[in-house]
């Protein structure tokens, strides 16, 4: 038998059942939608997360105090803090591989302005801060070098703050007092959301370094120095430079350890990725789980099918058909039954995830060869669950398969 | 002397039913040759329909030989039995057995489907030539369902011909039909003989076993009468008495 004839003949038994034939490819249908849409809004989230992480400064490199050795006993991370803003300064002059470079200065401190008062950190930082890491302003404008040069008694809100001080009225203009000391408000920074370790990136007061040192931390010391790197394929490059730069500002003789830490992003946004990437293998699996279900539901319906076509296979076989025509009819019928139920499947699938990008939040994304992989295994399904059914109506006696009522 | 188209010897069938045998057929010898018209006629149990499932190759002999047209049956494998059911066997089958839900055309062609050889160009042409040959044009896009019973075996009739076999086999054709149907069903038999197509069929009313030209009477397995008829009944007469009886009845 010529394969077109199979192809038809299995088409037609199909369709001569549609109830039964559309009920059985359901499981299917249900199957592969299920897993290509799981995979589609794991994929969205991993898709999300990088936006996110890239969005944090994927070229941001942090340089925060390292451990103190006095003696031959160690302290713990930060015990000593050396950084000043002439670290900052030499970086800024002598580094060749970043785009900019801010001290960060931390205090924190009741703020009193608009409605109330709320407690929230001020982080004293230059003017390229909001470049390095990335973020935008709102409203208003950021400080500028001459404000930093001449201290000025300025600073820009973060949303959070915003909301709790100024929840009706425009912050710019205003004045806050923080720990008493006046400031005004020139610029509102965009929602940010919140940070990898979960805190929020909204809930901040960012003002001039040296005003922050100078008014409100005390001292010349700060907290960490904050660096973009020029692009992120020179983000190793420029963290060496960095660390010659730091050691000869700190004045390390050769041998000695290096009493600062250089971080980047990377082992975050591998943590990230890799937490959504472990979210799409478990949203696939219980997926996987329901195109088996459907499998089996395909198995069911074949084996009863043999049953209650016994005389048709019968009168088949008594026109001369063989063994295998009647294994090759019904495994046909699977693997048909299967394979239009993953196409169904899949556009499905498109209709689904068209609905979850445009209604919800959520981010949703179909890989092809995700598509494909749902095919072939729709197919497989099909082949493997319809091959017993199969090989039970062509082990029938003509006559047995005959007589049966 | 024509050509012999049928030769079983000391062909036997036992049926195991568990731990019992049960012979259903003893040692029959039998030799029908081409053109020939042959009744086999016995009570329920006499092993008639075991002979036939034999004879059409649906089943297999325990013991003894079966020649279909030359060729030894009992030495054949599974496939070529197949092929055999397929080329050289026509059968009958008293329930009709057509595919529920398909229509009459596509039934017919179900044999060339199966057919290896492909000796058979248009699969289409040739079944239709073989519903003209039983009368049923005008019906081939019905579905079994949308046809009598004598139509449905009309249509199994045409199955029967269309591989063009060495011998058509009747297993009661006219058992589910009434008596003016079965005598029509008789008609086509007899026209189809005289065309020179060789007919075996089971029957147990002895009437209708008239209409053919050899009647065998089997018993408990056994072949116990074996006889030419001199003058057959003639089914077409039969049919014109039997409406005109029923006009009269009419009026």
């Amino acid at each position: 038998m010529k394969a077109r004839v199979i192809l038809k003949a299995a088409i037609k038994s199909i369709l001569k059942s549609r109830m039964r034939s559309l009920l059985t490819a359901l499981g299917i249908i249900i199957g592969v939608a299920a897993v290509v849409v799981m995979v589609a809004i794991g994929d969205g989230a991993q898709l999300t997360v990088e936006e996110q992480i890239a969005s944090l400064g994927s070229n941001l490199i942090i340089i925060t105090p390292g451990t103190s050795s006095t003696g031959g006993v160690r302290g713990g991370m930060g015990t000593f803090n050396r950084f000043t803003l002439d670290d900052v300064e030499k970086i800024k002059n002598e580094a060749t591989l970043i785009k900019g470079v801010s001290p960060l200065v931390r205090s924190g401190g009741q703020i009193i302005g608009g409605t109330g008062n709320w407690f929230t950190q001020i982080q004293g930082v230059s003017e390229d801060y909001l470049e390095i890491r990335s973020w935008g302003l709102q409203s208003g404008e950021f400080f500028t070098e001459r404000d930093i040069t001449a201290k000025a008694k300025v600073c820009v809100l973060g949303s959070e703050v915003v909301e709790n001080l100024f929840p009706d009225e425009d912050p710019i203009g205003q004045q806050v007092r923080i720990r008493n000391v006046p400031f005004k408000v020139i610029g509102v920074l965009k929602s940010k959301g919140q940070t990898a370790v979960g805190e929020s990136n909204d809930d901040i007061i960012l003002a001039p370094s040296k005003t922050v040192l100078d008014r409100l931390s005390g001292g010349r010391f700060i907290s960490s120095i904050q660096v973009s790197a020029a692009s992120s394929d020179k983000n190793s490059a420029a963290q060496a430079e960095l660390k010659s730069i730091m050691r000869e500002s700190h004045r390390l003789e050769e041998g000695e350890d290096d009493d600062f830490t250089i971080k980047d992003q990377s082992d975050i946004a591998e943590a990230a990725t890799e937490t959504s990437r472990v979210l799409t293998y478990l949203l696939a699996s219980v997926a996987g789980v329901s195109l088996i279900v459907g499998g089996i539901g395909i198995m069911n319906i074949m084996l009863v099918s043999v049953t209650e076509r016994t005389r048709e296979i019968g009168i088949r076989l008594s026109v001369g058909a063989r063994a295998s025509d009647i294994l090759v009819q019904f495994l046909t019928e699977a693997v048909v039954l299967s394979l239009s139920g993953g196409i169904i499947g899949v556009l499905f699938s498109i209709l689904v995830t068209y609905l979850i990008n445009n209604y919800t939040d959520q981010v949703a994304y179909i890989k092809p060869q995700i598509v494909a992989i749902a095919f072939i295994f729709a197919g497989a399904i099909g082949i493997f669950f319809g091959f017993y059914p199969a090989k039970k109506a062509a082990a029938l006696n003509p006559i047995d398969a005959l007589r049966y009522e | 002397m024509n050509k012999e188209i049928i030769r079983t010897v000391e062909l036997s069938k036992i049926y195991k039913v568990g731990e019992i045998e049960v012979p259903a057929l003893k040692s029959v010898n039998l030799t029908i040759n081409e053109s020939e018209f042959v009744a086999i006629m016995g009570a329920s149990g006499s092993g008639k329909s075991t002979l036939m499932n034999l004879l059409g190759c649906l089943d297999e002999p325990t013991d003894g030989e079966y020649f279909l047209d030359g060729v030894n049956t009992s030495k054949l494998i599974k496939n070529e039995y197949a092929s055999i059911r397929n080329q050289k066997i026509g059968f009958v089958f008293q329930g009709f057995n057509l595919l529920s839900r398909t229509t009459a055309l596509e039934n017919v062609e179900l044999p060339l489907m199966y057919d290896r050889s492909e000796r058979i160009k248009d699969h289409h042409k040739r079944a239709i030539e073989a519903l003209e040959r039983v009368g049923l044009t005008d019906r081939m896009h019905h579905i079994p369902s949308q046809l009598s019973g004598g139509q449905q075996q009309r249509v199994a009739i045409a199955r029967a011909l269309v591989n063009n076999p060495s011998i058509i086999l009747a297993d009661e054709p006219t058992g589910n039909l009434d008596s003016v149907t079965s005598v029509e069903v008789f008609c086509l038999f007899q026209q189809l003989n005289a065309e020179g197509i060789t007919i075996v069929m089971v029957t147990h009313e002895r009437d209708f076993a008239m209409f053919a030209k050899r009647i065998i009477e089997m018993r408990d397995g056994k072949k116990v009468k074996d006889m030419m008829i001199k003058e057959s009944m003639n089914a077409q007469h039969e049919l014109e008495r039997i409406l005109n009886e029923s006009i009269v009845y009419e009026d």
